[in-house]
């Protein structure tokens, strides 16, 4: 991982006096303003279970080096690594992913939680009703239960995407490259840590 | 043994037909001296009456004028024979797996002309003409408005590198190989000059479209190559046009100054922008139209061919890159029209385009072979090995180079494997020969078609028949059957958004950040003006949705009852996934598209209808997939009932269909009823409650297996209680997924 990978926020400016950045400092950058997914963004920098530490939680502020383990999550991969190595980064960004729609840590993607992320997606497209994102949302969770669990009685309850099933249904994606961010112009020269005064 | 001695027997009357063919249209055409003979006495005596009467000829009661109708008859009669070529291919199955399509439409011009110059005809040759302006835009037209738009942007700097820097080294070193070439005594080839050759390389390092096409389409590879060749060999059109017209000036003045040269890069820059310039004006009329075209539903298709097509007349006039205008167009276009054209519209343009665009390639091909045995030859043999070999080696050098560049920029590197495909894939094909015999009639132009035909003919034949294996034996990756999924298109707009918002946090204006802006753009200016109505302010999400429901609900209306259904051997249904809790009626297609929607299943319910009728029940109902099938099904088409039968309840204003619905939802046969065996049962479950959907009055006995489904997706969640006629109720009953009630139904059906 290295912090070579990456260019510093340019609103590292106003950290001088602050030891890490907190959500209001996220929040302030105007071109997210028209991100319609900008809340779960931001939570996802915070979120503790992103810096591979086997934690839970959300953190208040962050640093230079937590700022630094999210970003990781985009890298590409190398085009020599093994194919093993390709799939437990393929695991990684998947894992990423699923941390943000799965709010609650609970380990699945219930109805509810996948409705608030089809709602989100919809809420930059003006007035859209409620319950059209809503049988969206029911079509792709019926989705994944019919290629996960095909043969369920009718009285079963599909509690919600597990982990498994999220790989499976976004098999045909390829993660490793749609889900990375070329950091081509970076120069460690004029790269700056975010406490600037230490 | 009855097979194959079918299949000879095909491929006899194949020939024959062939054959007759030929000599039927030969047979009119050396009757021409003799009907213009009779039609001239024919007319003269009939003057000859009005004036005197002193002639005394008997009215000719059957005439026979063949000049009248000769061009069309001609043209139709070649039309005809590559049609039946074509279906003859298909229906050999062992020769089409072995040989590509566009070999054997070849191997049977050669076969034409050879009997067309035995009978001491001149064979027609491939006119540029026509083959510019009438044979080559329906192939662009239906490639470039069928072009997977995320894959081609994604790697559009790869496919532009190929494109310009790869066609210019091609040229160059073929160019100038070849001069290196002629100079050798040998040859005898000294009055070749360095113009000319440079000439000749512009004409044959041009990757075709049309081979291409007709080649990779048979092996299925994987999306990338496919749209990296591809794509390669559209937009080198533009590069191409400029060589040829450049060096063709050059040699005209037989010398290259410096101002020429740099006219000539500004004259690409031209070329290449303006005939794009010129695509994206015109797709943004035919948009700007296409919004109106509510009006007259019937012409809407022809709207789109008449502006693509006259795209590209409109840059052939001005000696723009014709192809890089139709592509643009046709992409441009596109996601307007769509949105605003009628579904039926939407298949006959992609239809006829295909329809279109396989005669035209077809008649490419045979007329190629034709024009192979017409066209007046210079052999040379030096010249025309050392071409050959020199273009695969340019191809293989080139494609090696410039991977090795720009894999630096890519994230999906490109593989030796990759680079293997796409070297072997720079197939010629017809545009070269079209462009070589466009040039100025001197001995060098017969030597320079000679060398073209033979490259052509090495490319398609060699490396066409031998890249299926090849694929094979290096595991090449296949196409991927894609379904559309609703979950991976939630999920790639997701990541847009976040790969977005990361550039953004990072101030990183990469690929997303643009993107971004431009999807934003569009929606908040474009669209408003080119779609009609309520449809310019949906999200892709939603009319994604609307798509995939429209779809299947035809899917399921066609496939009828002897359902292949794909992903739905599965009983799960909504009930699994929501909840018990109070979930609200929702309308999830707006009234438009709902009526849409209700338009097409009515239209295909008839057909529906009489298939049906034809069914055994009880073939059916046999065997246990079947079972699970009709199940899903039931059950699916219960939802879709009951969705349809929402949208006339929730608005008050629609009353007024309920009676129109009714009429279609007569059960008219037997094979439909649930009815005949709900009534005994009557029960009424309570589990059954949950499962309700807001019927508050319909009276209209759901028509069952005619039904079509809209989807097997999000269906209405269960409503509040409802409590309508005992058959609403027990219907209700039945739609509740469970197996019981559904065998014991199943079990009825069978006396």
């Amino acid at each position: 991982m290295g912090a070579s990978q990456t260019r510093p926020e340019h609103n590292y400016d106003d950290l001088t006096d602050k030891s890490g950045c907190n959500r209001d400092d996220l929040d302030r950058i105007p071109a997210l303003n028209n991100n319609p997914i900008r809340k779960q963004i931001i939570t996802a920098f915070f979120d503790k279970r992103n810096q591979h530490q086997n934690d839970v939680g959300s953190l208040d502020e962050i640093g230079f080096e937590q700022f630094l383990m999210v970003m990781s999550h985009f890298r590409p991969v190398n085009s020599t690594a093994t194919e093993e190595e390709k799939v437990t980064v393929r695991k990684q960004k998947l894992r990423f992913l699923f941390n943000m729609h799965d709010t609650d840590n609970d380990g699945i993607i219930t109805l509810d939680e996948y409705r608030t992320v089809v709602e989100e997606l919809l809420s930059q497209s003006g007035a859209i009703e409620t319950e059209v994102a809503r049988s969206i949302a029911d079509a792709a969770m019926l989705e994944v239960a019919s290629t996960n669990v095909p043969h369920m009685a009718p009285d079963d309850f599909y509690e919600g995407i597990t982990f498994e099933h999220f790989e499976q249904i976004l098999k045909g994606i390829e993660m490793e490259s749609r889900m990375s961010i070329r950091f081509l112009d970076m120069n460690t020269a004029t790269m700056r840590c975010g406490k600037l005064s230490s | 043994m009855a097979p194959i001695q079918r299949s000879s027997t095909l491929r006899l009357t194949g020939l024959l037909c062939l054959l007759f063919l030929v000599f039927f249209s030969r047979g009119f055409a050396s009757h021409d001296a003799v009907s213009e003979k009779s039609s001239g006495t024919i007319q003269e005596d009939s003057r000859g009456q009005a004036n005197s009467t002193a002639h005394k000829k008997t009215f000719p009661v059957l005439s026979f004028n063949y000049e009248h109708v000769r061009t069309p008859f001609e043209i139709s009669l070649w039309i005809l024979l590559a049609l039946f070529m074509k279906l003859g291919f298909h229906i050999i199955p062992t020769v089409s797996h072995i040989v590509p399509e566009s070999c054997l439409l070849i191997f049977v011009g050669l076969l034409v002309g050879g009997i067309i110059k035995a009978t001491g005809e001149q064979p027609p040759v491939l006119d540029s003409n026509l083959f510019f302006l009438y044979l080559l835009p329906p192939i662009i037209l239906d490639a470039g408005y069928f072009l997977p738009m995320r894959p081609f942007t994604e790697n559009i700097g790869t496919i532009l590198m190929f494109a310009v820097v790869g066609t210019l080294w091609n040229v160059f070193f073929i160019g100038g190989m070849m001069y290196a070439v002629c100079q050798i005594d040998a040859a005898k080839l000294a009055h070749v000059d360095l113009l000319s050759c440079l000439l000749f390389g512009s004409i044959i390092s041009a990757v075709d479209p049309v081979s291409v096409l007709a080649v990779f389409e048979e092996i299925h590879i994987n999306e990338l190559l496919h749209i990296l060749v591809f794509g390669e060999s559209l937009l080198n059109d533009a590069v191409t046009v400029v060589l040829y017209h450049l060096f063709k000036e050059f040699a005209h003045e037989q010398a290259i100054t410096v101002t020429g040269a740099v006219l000539g890069v500004i004259s690409f820059f031209v070329v290449s922008l303006g005939g794009v310039m010129v695509g994206v004006i015109y797709g943004i009329v035919g948009a700007f139209t296409s919004r109106f075209t509510s009006y007259s539903r019937v012409i809407e298709p022809l709207f789109v061919f008449l502006y693509s097509y006259m795209a590209y007349l409109s840059a052939e006039i001005f000696h723009l890159s014709g192809i890089m205008s139709l592509i643009a167009c046709g992409v441009i276009m596109r996601p307007y029209v769509e949105a605003n054209i009628s579904h039926k519209s939407y298949t006959t343009v992609k239809y006829f385009l295909k329809m279109w665009s396989s005669v035209s390639d077809t008649l490419i091909f045979i007329f190629l072979g034709v024009s192979t045995v017409a066209g007046p030859h210079t052999w040379n043999w030096i010249f025309v090995i050392f071409t050959v070999i020199f273009c695969l080696v340019s191809r293989v050098l080139g494609v090696i180079g410039l991977t090795a560049f720009i894999n630096k920029f890519r994230i999906v590197k490109l593989t030796k494997k990759d680079q293997f495909i796409i070297a072997y894939g720079g197939l010629r094909g017809a545009i070269a020969f079209s462009l070589g015999f466009l040039l100025n009639n001197n001995e060098i132009k017969n030597l320079f078609l000679t060398a073209i035909i033979t490259v052509i003919f090495f490319t398609v034949f060699v490396q066409g028949m031998t890249i299926r294996p090849l694929v094979e034996l290096l595991a090449v990756k296949k196409k991927k059957e894609s379904k559309e999924s609703i979950n991976e298109e939630i999920h790639t707009q997701f990541l847009d958004h976040l790969l977005t918002g990361i550039e953004d946090i990072c101030g990183h204006y990469g690929h997303h950040h643009w993107k971004d802006k431009l999807n934003r753009f569009n929606k908040t200016y474009v669209k408003r003006w080119l779609i009609a109505g309520e449809r310019s302010t949906e999200p892709q999400l939603i009319s994604f949705y609307n798509k995939m429901e429209l779809k299947q609900a035809m899917m399921m209306v066609e496939s009828g009852s002897a359902a292949k259904l794909p992903t739905i051997v599965s009983t799960v249904s909504i009930r699994n996934v929501q909840a018990k809790g109070s979930p609200k009626p929702s309308r999830a297609i707006s009234k438009s598209r709902e009526e849409e929607i209700r338009r097409v299943l009515r239209a295909n319910l008839q057909n529906t209808r009489q298939r049906l009728r034809s069914y055994s029940r009880y073939e059916l109902l046999n065997d246990a997939l079947e079972d699970d099938i009709s199940e899903a099904r039931f059950r699916k088409q219960k939802e879709m009932e009951r969705r349809m039968s929402h949208y006339l309840t929730v608005p008050a204003n629609r009353q007024e269909t309920p009676p129109v619905r009714k009429v279609f939802f007569q059960p008219e046969h037997k094979v439909y009823t649930y009815d005949d065996s709900e009534s005994p049962r009557g029960r009424a479950s309570p589990s059954c409650a949950d499962d309700v959907s807001e019927l508050k009055e319909t009276p209209e006995k759901p028509d069952q297996s005619s039904t079509p489904r809209a989807n097997r997706d999000a269906e209405l969640k269960p409503k509040e209680q409802d409590d309508q006629g005992d058959q609403l109720k027990v219907s209700r009953c039945l739609s509740d997924p469970g197996p019981n009630p559904e065998d014991d139904e199943d079990s009825t059906f069978l006396p």
